[in-house]
């Protein structure tokens, strides 16, 4: 059963408080035997505490798929991009490093990729996916396009990204907000080209023979 | 307030290679090995007729492979009267090895407590290691899986060979064993 075209996911990253109980939950699912498949990154650790819940975005046009070389990673017709198929995958990690979203992982250990697949036994049948089930914030936000504007007035969905000269379109929205105006597409690089505002840094020296050594950067 | 866009489009539209150009002018692979699954898992009926005409096409094959074989073998002619032993050298209880019909066919003849005699191949039906007989147990036994088959018929009756041993004919004249032919059993 496919997943319903009318639900969909929504991410607000500003929402995140951080709590990983979306870590924990999806870890605690028995399809891929206490990995967790979303990750909560810091977007920097050194001057914020603002964290990132990172769920498969299910790209229309998934580089992942693109790149695999033993067509392991397969689109089901709703959209959902499936983690790589067991029988084929060579855990050559090309998928790793071409997600422009960071989504998969290796594990060479049972030398197979495995990714966020919007928890597609629950989605399938009509459920939530358990992150969304459980974040607190709602960052994490799985439902219909009106629920989610009647909930968040000041954001609107937006599922187009840009990645250099790449455009990507998904299925999973990420929140942006209207003011001062709502963004076309959503810049990825030029995002992470901006740097802190300047500010200096002590460091201690490790080879040196005074314990208090520092440098300034 | 304003609709927003359709939130997704139709997911078997959506495939777009890199290079944008439309799916009909991309090389032969990218529809071969298509992300989407349902067009990963479609099969032609073409290729499924061609399927089925190739996989039955190599049964027939096969088949008068097979035929032709063993009309060969049941044409070829019976191996030579051999005589392998004398009667009196054998005593009741015991087997003796012999080769038959030719002189890397390893057989075994037994003669039983009672005083029959029986003859069989040595060779296990499963892979071809020798058989032991163990004349107090009423069984050849090959050690290589555990095969047993039964002593009295040389069926097998319990382990991995799929055939029963291969039974020589025998024929005692006077004092003197003569193997005269090889019977070859499937069950």
């Amino acid at each position: 059963m496919p997943v319903p075209q009318h639900l969909e996911f929504f991410v607000d990253p500003r929402r995140c408080i951080g709590c990983k109980a979306c870590v924990e939950a999806c870890t605690e699912c028995d399809t891929h035997r206490g990995e967790s498949m979303i990750h909560l990154e810091y977007v920097d650790r050194s001057t914020s505490v603002q964290t990132v819940p990172v769920v498969c975005m299910h790209c229309e046009q998934p580089t992942c798929a693109e790149v695999c070389p033993a067509d392991a990673i397969k689109r089901t017709d709703d959209g959902v991009v499936q983690s790589a198929r067991k029988p084929r995958c060579i855990s050559c990690g090309n998928c790793v490093v071409a997600c422009p979203f960071g989504v998969p992982e290796l594990y060479i250990d049972r030398a197979i990729m495995m990714k966020c697949d919007m928890c597609y036994d629950r989605t399938s049948v009509g459920k939530k996916p358990m992150c969304a089930t459980v974040c607190p914030s709602q960052a994490l936000f799985f439902g219909t396009r009106d629920e989610i504007r009647a909930l968040r007035p000041q954001s609107t969905p937006s599922n187009t990204f840009r990645f250099g000269g790449q455009t990507i379109t998904t299925r999973v929205n990420v929140m942006v907000p209207k003011q001062p105006e709502t963004p076309a597409h959503i810049d990825v690089t030029a995002a992470m080209e901006e740097r802190p505002r300047a500010r200096s840094v002590r460091l201690p020296m490790i080879d040196s023979r005074d314990p208090f050594a520092e440098v300034k950067v | 307030m304003a609709q927003d866009p359709p939130p997704t489009r139709e997911p078997n539209d959506v495939t777009v290679a890199p290079d944008g150009r439309p799916m009909e002018e991309q090389p032969r692979w990218r529809q071969d090995f298509a992300i989407d699954w349902p067009h990963d898992q479609f099969v032609a009926r073409r290729d499924f007729a061609k399927f089925l005409v190739l996989t039955s096409g190599a049964f027939v094959v096969g088949q008068t492979w097979i035929a032709a074989k063993s009309l060969v073998r049941h044409r070829a002619a019976a191996p030579a009267r051999k005589r392998i032993g004398a009667l009196s050298a054998i005593l009741p209880g015991s087997a003796v090895m012999f080769a038959y019909p030719h002189e890397h066919d390893a057989c075994l003849l037994i003669r039983l407590a009672d005083g029959k005699l029986l003859a069989y191949s040595q060779k296990c039906t499963h892979l071809a290691c020798a058989v032991v007989p163990k004349l107090d147990e009423g069984i050849l036994l090959c050690p290589c899986h555990n095969g047993i088959f039964d002593l009295a018929t040389g069926r097998n009756v319990a382990g991995p060979p799929p055939r029963p041993l291969p039974v020589i004919e025998l024929e005692v004249v006077g004092d003197d064993i003569f193997a005269v032919a090889v019977t070859e059993r499937t069950v």
